[in-house]
């Protein structure tokens, strides 16, 4: 009989190293998606160009191509990246990438004559965004926030390949030491579920403080 | 490091086997997909609710957790139970059952789109449920599906690169073998990266053209 509970502290490890990436990734993915998704409406031809460019090149490769570039290519050209970081940084892009439509999305979304009311109240443009807009803005976008949140939590198993120690890698090396491969794949499927089921149930609480107080005022 | 020309026109033979390889899994991924989300669609739908439960709960933890943690699954623990899959099989299936979770919202989608007047018309003019479905509502259902479904096979050929953790011998491990082979990263990973990056540019026009021919759907 396998000795488990030393296996398991492993796995737990690994859960830790992805609950890290997850989270760092998100405040980058955050950072870059409203940095994009707001230059895609900037006034400047040359913000909106390099946000769509920025937005097109990290969703038209994969993101496992990314992170091996990240890993591998940049070194060569003087820039040296920790796995963590790589991982990091590749993730936080890419879906920072696909958040930045959201964000476009959303603030797009938000009705004509908030913005009349914006200019009627003499805000300028920043003001309007940061009072009038974003808030009413934010509450679109939390539910796809969520969704793309739990891409990126899954997204986290590919930095396994660059040796990162994460749940994914260290059910490898369970499977490797054991020889046992159905327990530590359906542990780690498992943790993955309950991973994303607790992001999701985290957005749809802060959804609901966000929206408490604007019944009736949203349509 | 330079770029080489020379080692780009050297390597080239060995990427387009990867690109065959690619393009295969992703065709017979879409065509599974496309199959298992119109089975997950129908059995959701059924009044049977035993059924309608355990395969929405299957559909959802598929879709919480990690495709190259599913992949590993296929090709680690099945061969426990007696169950000897090649690579590119397994790779396969593991594409199509993943994107079969997403492909049935689409389904979902587009049968709820389907008025009811038409169900009752049905009804109405005694068609079986068999003539129902294959007379009414299919043939309505499924244009304004095909540029969501399309999305998600554009989606699903970008996981293709997980496959080579797998040792599918696809585009991603041809470039990581001759990258390994000569020690130079740069021009291959960046190659995979660019081939990905203009098969996406084409593939969104398609998608325009689909939106345009067959109108849209809410994903």
């Amino acid at each position: 009989m396998t000795q488990w509970s030393g296996y398991f502290g492993l796995i737990l490890q690994g859960a830790l190293v992805t609950i890290e990436l997850t989270l760092m990734g998100s405040v980058l993915a955050l950072f870059m998606a409203f940095l994009a998704g707001m230059g895609r409406l900037s006034r400047f031809f040359v913000l909106r160009a390099l946000a769509t460019a920025y937005i097109e090149f990290f969703r038209g490769t994969s993101i496992f191509v990314q992170l091996f570039w990240a890993y591998f290519v940049l070194p060569f050209i003087g820039i040296s990246l920790t796995p963590l970081q790589a991982g990091v940084l590749a993730l936080g892009l890419n879906v920072g990438a696909y958040a930045a439509e959201v964000v476009r999305g959303a603030i797009q979304s938000i009705g004509r004559e908030q913005y009349e009311a914006c200019i009627a109240l003499n805000l300028g443009r920043w003001q309007g965004m940061r009072h009038i807009i974003l808030p009413q803005a934010l509450l679109v976008m939390l539910p796809t926030f969520g969704n793309n949140a739990i891409e990126l939590l899954k997204a986290t198993a590919v930095v396994s390949l660059i040796s990162l120690t994460d749940l994914t890698f260290q059910a490898q090396v369970v499977r490797a030491q054991t020889g046992n491969t159905l327990v530590p794949f359906s542990t780690i499927l498992i943790l993955y579920f309950i991973l994303a089921l607790l992001i999701s149930w985290g957005v749809r609480s802060l959804e609901r403080r966000m929206a408490r107080g604007l019944d009736g005022v949203r349509a | 490091m330079e770029w080489d020309w020379n080692f780009v026109w050297e390597i080239m033979p060995t990427l387009i086997q990867g690109v065959k390889i690619t393009i295969l899994a992703t065709l017979l991924g879409s065509v599974l997909a496309a199959i298992v989300g119109l089975g997950i669609a129908l059995a959701r739908r059924s009044p049977n609710r035993t059924l309608s439960r355990t395969v929405g709960f299957l559909a959802e933890f598929i879709r919480g957790t990690p495709l190259l943690v599913q992949l590993y699954f296929i090709f680690y623990v099945l061969p426990d139970i007696g169950i000897l899959l090649p690579p590119l099989v397994a790779g396969v299936i593991g594409l199509g059952l993943h994107y079969g979770t997403y492909t049935a919202e689409v389904y979902r989608a587009g049968i709820d789109n389907v008025p009811r007047g038409q169900w009752e018309a049905a009804k109405a003019c005694n068609l079986s449920a068999r003539q129902t479905w294959t007379h009414i509502i299919i043939p309505q259902a499924i244009p304004p599906m095909i540029p969501a479904l399309a999305n998600y096979f554009i989606a699903m050929f970008k996981e293709t690169p997980l496959l080579s953790a797998i040792t599918v011998l696809e585009l991603m491990n041809q470039a990581k073998s001759v990258a390994n082979t000569y020690y130079r990263y740069i021009e291959p990973i960046t190659l995979v990266g660019a081939f990905f990056l203009v098969i996406s540019l084409f593939s969104v026009v398609l998608l325009r053209w689909l939106e345009r021919r067959y109108g849209k759907i809410e994903r």
